[in-house]
């Protein structure tokens, strides 16, 4: 019975692919980048071996721990994991719910980010390749700590279909992942300010995060090379008593999830009228931006859009190397404004055939462009400014303040305009609506990183103009250039921005009902 | 039996509507998908003024053809106008008679039903005012007022009908397209979907309904017209189509496909 189950996972990977060749090509080269990544972590691991054993300690605890809050929070906050083998629709067939545990379980390691983790994890034990007993339990700590990872995120799901489904919980995770993107500025500056006051901070946070479920068992293996048994014995007791909890926790829900698969709908809390659409003008291009806003908010896969934007400040401080080089933070924010400006490419396939609405009301392709646009606009500009001037605050370059928001709104409206053109020629392998963000089309992620190459190549040429006179007049420090740079980044953008508006407002008008028809097939 | 009704034509009996331009016209529509039709050269005429049924096996093209009559999906040829007006050289202006309720078209199911309902208003171009208002009536109308500020995906497959229903109405369309409106309605939902539909055509509305439930059909449309493999078999009033027997022995008798027999042995318990 578990082969079976395990199997079915793969037999619904291969059938899907065979009916798309194509993406079987997007699945090879995907799988390939998850390899060079797994190449690159493991040599790493192997590197801290000739390091200090406690700079190795801060760096495993601290990576496991990340790892393991990674897979258990993120499906938490989009609302979904990598559901093939989906347990409710296994709920009509007599079988035993400790074999559908173990099944469940085993295909989840057995998934393409499972079996990436599971050698990342193993390769610790090359960490401390020194100290042979330290390796040997790095091993065994290394498959605790990824049922942990798979475990923790099945059991979240399983428990959210139950708790997080109602509507508030729904809106308070969309509310979740706004509010500290709109107050991304400040928080970096202070966190900046933070490290800057109290070096040696991550080898502390280390050894907090060592006694917490999410990175004590990560601990146990250094514990062991420094000659602390009753340390590691005291951690790898809670690494497993967690992984028990999670395991119990999770057989429970998914004992709940199968006696009542389908949660009634519910006509509870109301009276809240006409939200966001009370709030926009009441013309087509209003309505439009008022419901893509909503979307923005409610919708888990546009929150993956939004996923990235702190992450981008974190790993530009990393690359940089930590403190020496704080210029290379102005590069947040014109990074943002393009990850942010082309989040909207794909806007039409989200809406899947729910865009049949906006064909058969006969509204405009332009209020249509327009409507989304808007909705966009209304956080990104902030963020993407605000990003601005605080990374010139961090890094005490105030002199290229100028410079630096002329390309950064040069890109946010050249993208606005490449977007609206895009989306409304080209329908892309997007997760459907209330599908998992991350379960996606077997090989969609490629092809959707194909296409993003492509017109984020568009929008860097269409920048050019701006960027070329900020650049020389940072380089030459010539003030004037800069300020010549934000006047051309907001004539040009907006110029462009029209344009793309107006073109693919036109291309809609005219291949509304072939896009319609795509996005049936896609379907 | 009259088998002089295979033939669409379009004069009606029913005086109410003669000589008037009828609501939808198509003629000769073609759709191809891959090297299969899915429509092939198809005629049909609905009257002004009429309840029109639209029956057929599943993959007759029914909702094909109602997709290209309400202009959502572009025909290979053919000549379609409602109320006179050609409906692919006038998108625009089409639209604005004609409410759409599509089957296996999804809504935007993240706004709560007076979201949507307004959302809908909206876009074709009604003032926030009048859509408000609207909105409340359809809500009440449809009794879904109660579940107005929940959420679309939150509601039952009944409601979400409704809900369709009421983006459908909301800018007072002349003809209205509904494709399987009655799937999983429970009884009294359906039955007040029915006196509402009704009201429209006694107003003067046109409806056209594709559907499976064959008594429904009968006892509702005045019209009807019999659908496969992307051709009208039949067509006319309900009397001259159905005759002496029931509408769905007339179904079975021109479309086919009954098998007898009683399965196999293992599937018999006794």
């Amino acid at each position: 019975m578990v082969a079976t189950l395990v199997k079915l996972r793969f037999l619904l990977l291969a059938n899907s692919l065979k009916k798309k060749p194509w993406q079987l090509v997007a699945v090879i080269i995907g799988a390939l980048y998850g390899l060079g990544l797994l190449v690159g972590a493991v040599a790493l691991l192997f590197a801290l071996s000739f390091g200090s054993i406690e700079f190795a300690r801060t760096v495993t605890v601290l990576a496991g721990a990340a790892l393991i809050i990674g897979w258990t929070i993120l499906p938490m906050l989009t609302s979904g994991i990598d559901q093939t083998v989906d347990s409710a629709r296994l709920a009509t067939f007599p079988i035993p719910l400790n074999t559908l545990v173990l099944s469940l379980a085993i295909s989840g390691v057995l998934g393409v980010p499972g079996i990436v983790t599971l050698i990342a994890a193993l390769a610790t034990a090359g960490t401390w390749w020194k100290h042979p007993a330290a390796a040997i339990v790095a091993v065994v700590c290394a498959v605790v700590g990824v049922l942990t990872c798979v475990i923790g995120s099945r059991m979240l799901v399983a428990l959210s279909s139950r708790i997080g489904a109602g509507r508030r919980a729904r809106e308070a995770k969309g509310i979740l992942i706004f509010v500290p993107l709109l107050l991304l500025g400040p928080i970096i500056f202070g966190l900046s300010q933070m490290f800057r006051d109290a070096p040696n901070l991550f080898p502390r946070i280390a050894e907090i995060v060592s006694w917490t479920p999410f990175g004590a068992i990560w601990a146990v293996p250094a514990d062991v090379a420094l000659g602390n048994p009753g340390r590691a014995a005291l951690e790898f007791l809670i690494g497993v008593a967690t992984l028990a909890a999670l395991l119990l926790l999770w057989r429970w829900g998914l004992a709940r999830a199968l006696e009542t698969p389908n949660r009634p709908a519910q006509s509870t809390s109301r009276a809240r009228g006409l939200g966001l659409f009370g709030v926009f003008s009441g013309t087509p291009s209003g309505a439009v931006a008022a419901r893509a806003l909503t979307y923005w908010i409610r919708d888990p896969r546009y929150a993956q859009a939004l996923i990235a934007v702190p992450l981008v400040p974190v790993l530009i401080f990393v690359y940089a190397g930590g403190n020496d080089n704080l210029a290379a933070l102005n590069t947040v924010a014109p990074i943002i404004a393009v990850l942010l400006s082309m989040s909207i490419y794909t806007d039409v396939s989200y809406d899947n055939t729910a865009f049949a609405l906006h064909l058969q009301s006969g509204v405009s392709g332009r209020a249509d462009r327009t409507g989304r646009v808007l909705a966009l606009a209304v956080f990104a500009a902030p963020i993407s400014i605000g990003l601005a001037v605080a990374s010139v605050a961090v890094s005490g370059t105030w002199q290229i303040l100028p410079g630096l928001l002329g390309i950064t709104t040069g890109v946010l409206l050249t993208g606005f305009g490449v977007s609206s053109f895009v989306s409304g020629r080209f329908v892309f392998a997007v997760p459907a609506p209330g599908e998992s963000p991350f379960t996606s089309k077997p090989g969609g992620g490629v092809s959707l990183m194909l296409s993003t190459f492509a017109t984020w190549s568009m929008v860097g040429i269409l920048v050019i103009p701006e960027m070329v006179l900020a650049i020389v007049g940072f380089a030459l420090d010539i003030p004037i250039l800069g300020w010549l740079s934000l006047v051309v980044g907001i004539l040009l953008g907006s110029g462009l921005m029209v344009i793309g508006i107006r073109q693919g407002g036109a291309i809609l008008d005219r291949r509304g009902p072939d896009l319609l028809a795509k996005l049936q097939a896609h379907r | 039996m009259t088998s002089d009704v295979t033939a669409t034509t379009s004069s009606t009996p029913d005086s109410r509507v003669r000589d008037e331009i009828p609501a939808l016209r198509i003629r000769g529509l073609v759709k191809h998908f891959g090297a299969k039709p899915a429509v092939d050269t198809l005629d049909l005429v609905v009257p002004s003024g009429s309840f029109y049924g639209l029956v057929g096996p599943n993959g007759a093209g029914k909702t094909t053809t109602l997709s290209m009559a309400t202009g959502l999906l572009r025909p290979d040829s053919g000549q379609i106008s409602i109320h006179g007006v050609d409906v692919w050289s006038n998108l625009l202006d089409a639209k604005r008679l004609v409410g759409n309720l599509s089957d296996g078209v999804r809504l935007f199911d993240r706004l709560t039903g007076l979201q949507l309902v307004t959302y809908a208003g909206l876009l074709s171009g009604l003032t926030r005012e009048v859509v408000v208002e609207r909105a409340h009536d359809l809500l009440d109308l449809l009794d879904l007022d109660a579940a107005s500020g929940t959420l679309v995906i939150d509601y039952s497959a009944g409601m979400t009908k409704k809900i369709a229903l009421a983006c459908a109405l909301v800018h007072a369309p002349r003809l209205l397209v509904l494709d399987e409106p009655f799937e999983s309605v429970d009884p009294v939902s359906a039955a007040n979907i029915r006196d509402i539909l009704e009201g429209f055509v006694t107003s003067g509305g046109t409806v056209i309904v594709s559907s499976h439930a064959m008594d429904l059909v009968q006892r509702m449309c005045d019209h009807v017209a019999i659908i496969a493999q992307g051709r009208v078999l039949a067509a006319g009033t309900t009397a001259e189509v159905r005759g002496d027997s029931t509408l769905e022995d007339r179904f079975v008798e021109l479309v086919g496909g009954r098998r007898t027999g009683e399965g196999p042995a293992w599937l018999r318990l006794s």
